[in-house]
């Protein structure tokens, strides 16, 4: 009695773990199928090709059924390179800096204190970073680079380096710590400083970890919507500099997609636009995974 | 008064060392871990080109004296020294600083511990840090570093894989090369072969007594076979003190102490 009821607990919970991974396997794949479903009606219900869509400036899309608008997504996908690649240029070295202060220089300070700090960091909500950002980043901004308007490019990657920099950071320190401290002892047993087994040793053994650090950071500056909304002034237009206004993918879809015509032209090119972040973040996925693969011989 | 008095005695000191041939000179050393008390007044001269052997059970305080000879305690927390070493004559703790002392007195850990880096770059690392930078005069150094260490025949072809992918042995014999390749006066071993199968132990033997034409080498071993293999010296630690410590075939053959005694027949440890 007892030993069948055992097994039936051991499959009970057997069923029900594999029913929950199985099924965030089903809901991924099912949203990647709808994307797909939504987002290629741009291409085969209104005929617009790929080269337009990803290669044209020209975004001008009928809030109607027929196919005659423009459907260049080109100024958002330049927004969001933009936006994200200065961001993550800007919060890389803050966050490789603390990832180092955290776990070699000041390691009980860092975990006691610093780490907790971080986490404060990633948890705050988009909508306080952008709100912040408005009031207190664009003043300074016109008022220091003497501009018409502080919202701009710049404006939405500093407030997104700010965001991304807690992903990338804990990341980075995970990665650190887990270096053996016998390959640090073997550093310091050569006579290194302190400095050059950081950038000698560590660093390069950490080197994948931290990629995968800097990667999931991006991942989350493409899907940040709000915050860059608030900040980088929204027009349809390529920027011409850092202080230029524009627009990215995800401000783009979270502006528009509220107003346009279901089953629209407008409509099926915000999916299309919502497929190809899909297919970015899978692309990065992709990256930290094959960075993160244990290295054999 | 006290002044000439001490420096008489550290001059006659001088004296004593270059006449004895000793590269370290140890005396009164005591080390504390917070509380406790790891090394209780060490005294003991290490002689230029021999090996010397550290025997004693585990927790006896030999890994933690070898790493006194070379500072590597300083990056444990909260340890204490008294005392003093003197390497060569010079107070390795206060006329000393700790990366030039690494770098004279090299180290080869319990673990084969390369880096996870390629072959090369591994025995390239100290050289490297110490400004050279010429590819010539690195690829010289390598070469000669794998040929001190016994392992340049079977790793020529691959100096450019990575280290990881080589047998524990030759990641010893690795580490050993890398240390080498530092060209240091001192080699220290901690257990280099307790994580070894018997072959490469035998190796690393082998190769430890052809180093001490060039090498003064301090050896902490588990192993009393090993010790007594091949050692010129033995200690013997209990406890954090230094029960004994006499010529390897004295040590083993007629033990002054009680306590050797009963160590090397086996009653205990």
């Amino acid at each position: 009695m007892s030993r069948k009821s055992m097994f039936c607990k051991e499959y009970f919970w057997q069923i029900l773990v594999t029913i929950g991974g199985l099924l965030v396997i089903f809901v991924t794949l099912l949203i990647g199928a709808f994307l797909v479903y939504k987002g290629s009606d741009t291409f085969f219900k209104f005929h617009h090709t790929l080269g337009e869509f990803l290669g044209s400036a020209n975004w001008a899309p009928m809030d109607n059924a027929s196919s005659k608008g423009h459907v260049g997504a080109l100024i958002f996908i330049v927004g969001s390179l933009c936006v994200c690649g200065l961001a993550l240029l800007i919060a890389t070295p803050f966050a490789l800096g603390s990832s180092i202060f955290m776990t070699e220089i000041s390691p009980k300070f860092g975990e006691k204190f610093y780490r907790p700090m971080v986490e404060i960091f990633a948890g705050i909500p988009s909508v306080v970073y952008g709100w912040v950002g408005l009031t207190v980043l664009i003043p300074f901004l016109k008022k220091v680079f003497d501009l018409q308007v502080g919202h701009s490019v710049l404006a939405a990657s500093l407030v997104l380096s700010i965001m991304i920099f807690p992903s990338i950071t804990s990341v980075a320190s995970d990665a650190i710590r887990a270096v053996s401290k016998e390959t640090r002892m073997a550093a310091y047993g050569l006579g290194s400083t302190r400095w050059q087994t950081i950038y000698r040793v560590v660093i390069p053994a950490a080197l994948p970890g931290v990629i995968s650090g800097i990667v999931l950071g991006l991942a989350r500056a493409f899907g940040e919507a709000l915050a860059v909304a608030m900040v980088i002034g929204q027009t349809t237009a390529l920027p011409k500099s850092i202080f230029s206004t524009s627009k990215t993918l995800t401000t783009e879809i979270a502006a528009q997609m509220g107003n346009a015509m279901e089953g629209g032209e407008m409509k099926a090119a915000l999916w299309t636009m919502a497929l190809l972040l899909f297919l970015i973040s899978l692309l990065f996925i992709t990256i930290i995974h094959k960075f993160s693969k244990p290295k054999g011989e | 008064m006290v002044k000439t008095h001490f420096q008489k005695t550290s001059w006659i000191r001088e004296i004593e060392r270059l006449r004895m041939n000793n590269k370290f000179t140890v005396n009164d050393l005591n080390l504390y871990y917070g509380d406790f008390h790891a090394l209780k007044n060490i005294n003991l001269d290490i002689k230029e080109k021999e090996i010397t052997a550290f025997i004693g059970p585990s927790g006896c305080g030999k890994s933690t004296f070898l790493k006194t000879l070379n500072r590597m305690n300083d990056l444990v927390e909260s340890t204490k020294i008294t005392g003093d070493i003197c390497l060569d004559g010079t107070d390795i703790y206060k006329n000393m600083d700790a990366i030039e002392l690494r770098r004279r007195v090299g180290m080869v850990f319990q673990q084969p511990n390369p880096f996870p880096k390629s072959i090369y770059d591994n025995i390239a690392y100290g050289p490297r840090i110490f400004g050279i930078k010429k590819k010539s005069e690195l690829d010289e150094i390598v070469e000669r570093s794998l040929r001190q260490a016994a392992i340049w025949d079977e790793v020529k072809d691959r100096l450019h894989k990575s280290a990881l992918g080589m047998s524990g042995g030759q990641q010893q014999r690795l580490c050993i090369a890398r240390a080498l390749a530092m060209q240091p006066e001192v080699l220290l071993m901690d257990e280099p072969t307790s994580a070894l199968d018997p072959i490469s132990t035998s190796k690393i033997e082998e190769l430890t007594l052809e180093l001490k034409k060039d090498y003064t080498i301090v050896i902490v071993t588990h192993n009393m076979q090993q010790a007594m293999r091949i050692s010129d010296k033995t200690a013997f630690f209990l406890l954090g003190n230094l029960i004994e410590y006499s010529a390897t075939e004295t040590l083993f053959s007629a033990p002054k102490e009680k306590k050797t005694e009963d160590y090397i027949t086996g009653r205990f440890g």
